[in-house]
């Protein structure tokens, strides 16, 4: 893959400047008439989750009061998982982005929300909303590609470094709040120079992160695990809450990788977002993200970032509509000759990890390679790995010269 | 301290020491347990209406009363800290789904059993009081401020008392009224109650009112539009001709207020009103926006307040600019705003502090911003 502006034959060409901003006219329809339905129900939905979740995570925690006994560790760590899941994605992500502002309902509200995560919610709000909605999928731009940690585009050179990215990628799913707060903190850009670390605003940043993973740290695994010691439950406790963090942050991970990561969702340059309008904006969310097909459980476990696509262009839209938006937006797809990615959470999870997994290679490496000229290729990749910048350009430009001397033949 | 003796502790004193300490310890413990919620909310679960909780009513009954009005009996939360008769109370009630303050007279009691009452009249495109009447069910909980107000009778309470109203402003009089008349030792005042409404039938307690007025407890006069005209207030000397040896409590509409006061005031007489702020906010194309400086900006109706707050030096904060993110939302505090993206007003009535987006709203009128 590669930005959609260097494309050979671009997804979007078809399309004129008036049916682009014909496209956001359509949106703006669909987001208007959401707008006037919103009500009474909306507000019960909400209400009735967050008391369901509550009443499921003090269920949890009550059982696993005396989680020494196995079935009672595993009733209570599935319940506390599933719990910690539901608050981050349906409750938490979706009132910190303001979703139920409309309310005016001081405790359901983007202002003073706090969820149960490392990162504190006003940093995410600002990593989040402001930089990922505003300039998703824009390379240099929108640090939710790889987490500046990983190699997402064909257009990033490729270093031996990259090699380790599907490691680093499991590494960062397994404990992913944290790596969450690290990125709202930029943490890599703010660590680097004597200068960024010493910023006071840094330094508040950090200390506020700090408390809150310490608060966090304390209630999974000293304030709960000391309720149960009565049972002698101590360490069983400390287990089954890792467990449930363990839960949360794999699912948030896979869920959220697919939303931008799978194969067939473009990026685009900096340059591309220059002078953009109310409908390039919805154009490149729309080309931006992707759907996790599914069942009503699947919807909601996922906070309804399943309809990431409809979440993309109306963040701040109730999520329990994005089911009765996604017909429409998918029609307006439909009409306009543009593809809407959508498939079931194990395609879109595997999708996203192969791409991972391509991008952590040379360019072409992973598609190149056949059994038979796997231990060809083997050298290939010792000598990029191992050899110099200049080794590696070198290599590179041969494959690319192979490359397209095959199209040439196959053409012919 | 240079003191080395060790400082005397009464025994009953560190008795309540440890206890504070105590109850302190198990605070922390459970905000620990909880975080990042607060135990608030967790209790809020099972009794809304504790002692610490947000003031909170439960609707214990709503009954209904003369044209378009209804009775609304609350049980107002532990933290309820009771009223004077003739005083209101500020209720926050979900309609459609959005929390909206109005104010209310309290129209009985203090009773024993604590319970508050309001009466509430629809009137025509009234989100609020029309939800109360129509829509509002038992059981609902609803959100509450404390007591507030000043019209109340004085203690000892007047010897000659005049109570002049109109309209749905009989609520906070009848409330004084019910008090004064359930009094174990009831008060034998002299009182003159005149009530001005749209028609016999329009009367908010027009039956309990002619009741009184048969046992002797009051004098009343009914003044109906319909047959009457409205009440003038210069024939307020042929009505009640000992006018100028009563003190006067008021309330109704603006126009009727004004009236008496001029009335009153060139007489230099005794005069308590009450007047009904109400809701309605002037709206057109921009306005002045006030911040918490004291800075006012002149903005127009085609360019954000964040824009214009910017322009004018004012500190913002701000984020995607485009109405996504949600990072540049401030309190309004009063006033009206238009969404540039479709023209949707958002009115703010005082103390509602309705949270704004400042890069896609527009002044509608004059706007106080709390930042």
């Amino acid at each position: 893959m590669t930005v959609l502006q260097k494309k050979p034959v671009s997804p979007v060409g078809h399309l004129s400047p008036e049916e682009i901003e014909q496209i956001g006219v359509e949106l703006d329809a669909i987001r208007q008439e959401f707008l006037d339905a919103r009500g009474e129900s909306d507000a019960a939905y909400i209400r009735k989750v967050i008391d369901f979740q509550r009443k499921l995570e003090l269920g949890s925690r009550a059982v696993l009061l005396a989680s020494v006994f196995p079935p009672a560790w595993i009733v209570g760590t599935a319940g506390l998982g599933i719990a910690k899941i539901i608050e981050n994605m349906e409750i938490g992500h979706n009132i910190m982005h303001g979703q139920w502002d409309w309310m005016r309902d001081p405790k359901i509200h983007s202002t003073t929300w706090e969820w149960d995560n490392a990162s504190p919610s006003e940093q995410w709000k600002h990593s989040h909303n402001e930089l990922h909605h505003t300039y998703t999928n824009v390379v240099g731009k929108d640090n939710d590609l790889g987490y500046g940690i990983m190699r997402v585009d064909e257009d990033q050179r490729w270093i031996p470094m990259y090699l380790a990215q599907p490691v680093w990628n499991f590494i960062n799913a397994c404990f992913f709040e944290y790596g969450i707060a690290a990125y709202d903190l930029e943490l890599g850009k703010n660590l680097a120079s004597e200068k960024r670390r010493k910023n006071p605003e840094f330094q508040a940043q950090y200390k506020v992160t700090l408390q809150k993973i310490r608060n966090q740290a304390t209630k999974d695994y000293v304030v709960h695990p000391l309720l149960s010691l009565p049972t002698g439950s101590f360490l069983p406790t400390i287990a089954a809450n890792f467990t449930a963090n363990l839960m949360r942050n794999l699912w948030t991970h896979s869920v959220i990788m697919c939303g931008h990561f799978p194969e067939g969702v473009e990026t685009f340059e900096k340059a591309s977002i220059e002078g953009e309008t109310r409908g390039d904006w919805y154009l490149r969310q729309m080309l931006g993200s992707a759907n996790i097909s599914g069942g009503k459980t699947m919807h909601f476990m996922t906070g309804n970032l399943s309809h990431q696509i409809e979440h993309h262009l109306f963040p701040d839209l109730p999520s329990n509509r994005y089911s009765e938006i996604a017909p429409k937006v998918k029609d307006v797809f439909q009409r306009y000759g543009l593809s809407y990615h959508e498939a079931s959470l194990p395609k879109q999870v595997y999708s996203a990890w192969h791409k991972v997994v391509r991008l952590s290679l040379p360019n072409g490496w992973l598609a190149d390679t056949t059994p038979a000229n796997a231990p060809k290729q083997l050298a290939k990749l010792w000598k990029m790995t191992t050899g110099g910048p200049k080794v590696r350009r070198a290599i590179e430009a041969r494959s690319k010269q192979e490359a397209r001397r095959r199209e040439a033949t196959a053409a012919a | 301290m240079s003191t080395l003796a060790p400082p005397r502790v009464d025994r009953r004193e560190s008795g309540r020491s440890l206890r504070d300490a105590a109850i302190t310890r198990v605070r922390r413990l459970a905000e620990a347990a909880v975080t990042p919620l607060v135990p608030a909310d967790v209790f809020d679960m099972i009794n809304p209406l504790r002692s610490g909780a947000d003031l909170r009513g439960r609707i214990l009954s709503i009954t209904p009363e003369a044209a378009d009005s209804a009775t609304l009996d609350i049980l107002p939360g532990k933290d309820w800290a009771g009223h004077v008769p003739g005083q209101y109370v500020r209720v926050g009630v979900d309609v459609d789904g959005v929390r909206q303050w109005r104010t209310y007279s309290l129209t009985h009691g203090p009773r024993p059993d604590r319970s508050i009452s309001i009466t509430v009249k629809a009137i025509p495109d009234g989100v609020v009081s029309n939800h109360l009447v129509r829509r509002a069910r038992a059981g609902q909980l609803i959100q509450l401020g404390q007591a507030d107000g000043d019209f109340v009778l004085s203690d000892p309470m007047p010897d000659k008392l005049l109570l002049v109203t109109a309209g749905s402003g009989v609520t906070p009089v009848i409330g004084m009224l019910r008090n004064l008349f359930s009094r174990a030792v009831p008060i034998r005042g002299d009182i003159v109650l005149l009530h001005s409404a749209l028609s016999r039938s329009e009367v908010i307690f027009g039956e309990e009112l002619r009741r009184y007025a048969a046992d002797g407890r009051l004098r009343l006069v009914e003044l109906h539009t319909d047959v009457d005209g409205m009440l003038d207030v210069a024939d307020l000397d042929s009505i009640v001709p000992d006018v100028a040896e009563r003190t006067t409590y008021a309330c109704g509409p603006v126009g009727l207020l004004d009236a008496i006061e001029e009335h009153h005031g060139a007489r230099g007489l005794p005069l308590h009103i009450e007047r009904f702020r109400t809701a309605t906010v002037v709206t057109g194309e921009g306005g002045s926006v006030t911040f918490n400086s004291g800075t006012t900006v002149e903005a127009d109706g085609a360019t954000p307040i964040l824009d214009a707050a910017e322009a004018a030096g004012v500190l913002m904060p701000s984020g995607c600019r485009m109405g996504v993110c949600f990072g540049c939302v401030l309190p309004l505090r009063e006033g009206a705003v238009r969404d540039l993206r479709n023209g949707q007003l958002t009115i703010a009535a005082p103390g509602d502090g309705v949270i704004i987006q400042t890069c896609i709203n527009a002044a509608a009128g004059a706007c106080d911003i709390d930042h």
